[in-house]
């Protein structure tokens, strides 16, 4: 498939290493835990990938290298050519806008002190945004929630409502790029639709690029046109959806698909 | 609905009251002392001592609490004591808590060096014994009112440095913190517009109890006399001398300490009905 678009995210080769405090010795440094092993891929502007892979093999890790709440400790991260592997977190702030990240727990990820209505201005008006309360109930608007809810504390809404919050702060900025961590594996099933029919619009109608983290294949199959299997913290495989589905190259893959109950949709019922 | 909430915050509902109640009485008995206290506090009746309270025979209607041995009117006393007991509690209560959290916060949520500094400090503060290190500064500086809230401030910030740095660790852990960064606020922001409502209910709880903490610590520096100058009543100098005339005159003991002890208690079940109320789930 030919790549009409530019790149917007670009990931070489990235090292990241934590101490592990759990061994660390009384004196000296403690051991260092590989976590991500020489990931390299290009996101271009306007797609849709999707990331799986088990438990603990790193897609955390990378979405949070990524967005820069971690700094890698090797290879570099591009965003829109600059490079942001190593930028301060002064250096970052007039960047920050541009990328932002969809949490996959909301009652973590929004202050339960702060209203609707705060969570989703305060980073508008961080931004320098103006006519910040109009801004707010687009957002709203864009996700589905009503207005009303503006008023409301996290506790006061349903588990899909504060997921669709989380939304809204996130492209309230107009960023170009979001990064989603799991955002529907803590909702229900029919929420889980919702949740996924309202990305795939804004998809479409923001022009955005987005990463999905998942490790619910079916999900990545409906949403995303690329898929990247991470496993040990290195890539495995990366292609585009179909064309994994049809015919998973890696072995480990083909376990991950194997162990996740996928609908058939040649199923007949009766 | 019966889903059980409505009754537990009945109940919180009204133990704020009786609490709150309580000290409201009280605050409002210590300002208005000079005017609603029916005798001069520190007036001696020689010819009057040791009358007892006005429901027992052989009192003078003059004294509704009675006298003490100086024949000095007990309620009078305990209304200007409250007033003492009051101020303490509330500057020692309110410094113990601006000091203390603000150490709390800084090391729980910034980490790195300024936690490690912070965290050393309350270790070898905390191996002093309190009562020791109180004594011994009020020796040093003289009794009154301002050493006292000193020596509470000095022994009890490291309870609120404490509390409030574990608790600001837990909630630095929360994805609203890693959230706050990714929508680009600096720390000194996210630690103030994010962790700091967050760890307010268990400040103003920690503060109430501070408060009772006070009232108390007040009185046993009275009672030992290292408190206030010997011509301001005070509940613990009250308890003092009432402990000396236990036989012969028992209100001069029982009225100051069941002030003490409604108030004290009134301060923590205030601490406790604040809990329940802040909890977000349960409002
Ligand atoms: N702060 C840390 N210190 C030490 N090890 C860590 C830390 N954070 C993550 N790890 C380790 O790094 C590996 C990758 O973690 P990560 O959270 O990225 O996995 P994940 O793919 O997101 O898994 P899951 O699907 O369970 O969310 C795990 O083995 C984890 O134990
Ligand atoms: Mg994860």
């Amino acid at each position: 498939m030919a790549e009409p678009c530019a790149e917007l995210h670009v990931v070489e080769n990235l090292h990241l290493s934590l101490p592990d405090m759990t061994r660390k010795p009384i004196f000296g440094a403690a051991p260092r835990i590989e976590i991500l092993r020489g990931i390299s891929f290009a996101l271009a502007k306007g797609s849709v990938v999707g990331i799986v892979g088990g438990s603990g093999s790193g897609k955390s890790t990378l979405g949070r290298a990524m967005v820069r709440l971690l700094e890698p400790t090797g290879g570099r991260v591009l965003f829109d050519g600059i490079d942001i592997t190593h930028r301060g977190e002064a250096g970052l702030r007039p960047l920050r806008r541009r990328f932002q990240m969809i949490f996959q727990d909301p009652t973590s990820s929004l202050n339960p002190r702060h209203r609707v209505r705060t969570i989703i201005a305060e980073p508008l008006r961080l931004h320098g945004f103006a006519d910040i309360d109009a801004r707010v109930v687009r957002a709203l608007d864009q996700v589905g929630l009503a207005r009303e809810m503006a008023g409301r504390f996290p506790h006061e809404l349903s588990g899909g409502q504060r997921q669709r919050v989380g939304i809204a702060r996130a492209i309230a900025l107009e960023p170009d790029f979001i990064l989603a961590d799991e955002i529907v594996s803590g909702l229900d099933v029919s929420s889980q639709a919702q949740v996924l029919n309202l990305l795939e619009r804004l998809v479409r109608d923001l022009g955005l690029t987005l990463a999905f983290i998942s490790h619910d294949l079916s999900v990545i199959r409906r949403l995303c046109s690329r898929v990247i299997v991470l496993r040990q913290g290195a890539v495995v495989e990366d292609r585009p959806t179909a064309d994994l589905f049809a015919a998973p190259a890696a072995e480990y893959t083909r376990e991950l698909l194997a162990s996740i109950p996928l609908p058939d949709p040649d199923q007949t019922w009766g | 609905m019966a889903d059980g909430r409505g009754t537990i915050r009945r109940r919180a509902g009204l133990r704020l009251w009786l609490a709150g109640g309580w000290l409201a009485l009280l605050a409002l008995a210590a300002i208005l002392a000079p005017w609603i206290a029916p005798a001069d506090p520190l007036a001696q009746d020689l010819l009057g001592g040791r009358l007892p309270p006005i429901w027992v025979r052989g009192a003078d209607p003059q004294y509704l609490l009675g006298t003490d041995s100086l024949g000095r009117d007990v309620l009078s006393r305990i209304l200007w004591g409250a007033r003492i007991a009051l101020i303490v509690a509330a500057l020692a209560g309110t410094a113990t808590a601006l000091i203390g959290a603000t150490l709390g916060l800084l090391a729980g949520f910034l980490r790195g060096w300024v936690d490690l500094l912070i965290s050393r400090l309350i270790d070898i503060w905390m191996a002093f014994p309190p009562v020791l290190f109180s004594i011994l500064l009020i020796a040093v500086t003289g009794p009154g009112l301002g050493p006292i809230i000193l020596a509470i401030v000095v022994i009890d910030w490291t309870r609120f440095a404490r509390v409030v740095r574990a608790e600001a660790m837990a909630q630095g852990a929360m994805d609203y913190v890693a959230s706050a960064r990714v929508a680009g606020r600096g720390r000194i922001g996210t630690m103030l517009r994010e962790i700091l409502p967050n760890v307010v209910p268990t400040i103003v709880v920690l503060l109430t109890l501070e408060m009772g903490i006070s009232v108390i610590v007040e009185a046993i520096l009275s009672f030992v006399n290292l408190s206030i100058s010997t011509d301001q009543p005070t509940w613990g100098g009250m308890i003092a001398e009432g402990r000396t005339s236990i036989h012969q005159a028992w209100w001069v003991l029982v009225f100051p300490l069941i002030a003490l002890f409604l108030t004290v208690l009134s301060f923590s079940q205030l601490g406790e009905g604040l809990k329940d109320r802040f909890d977000p789930v349960l409002r």
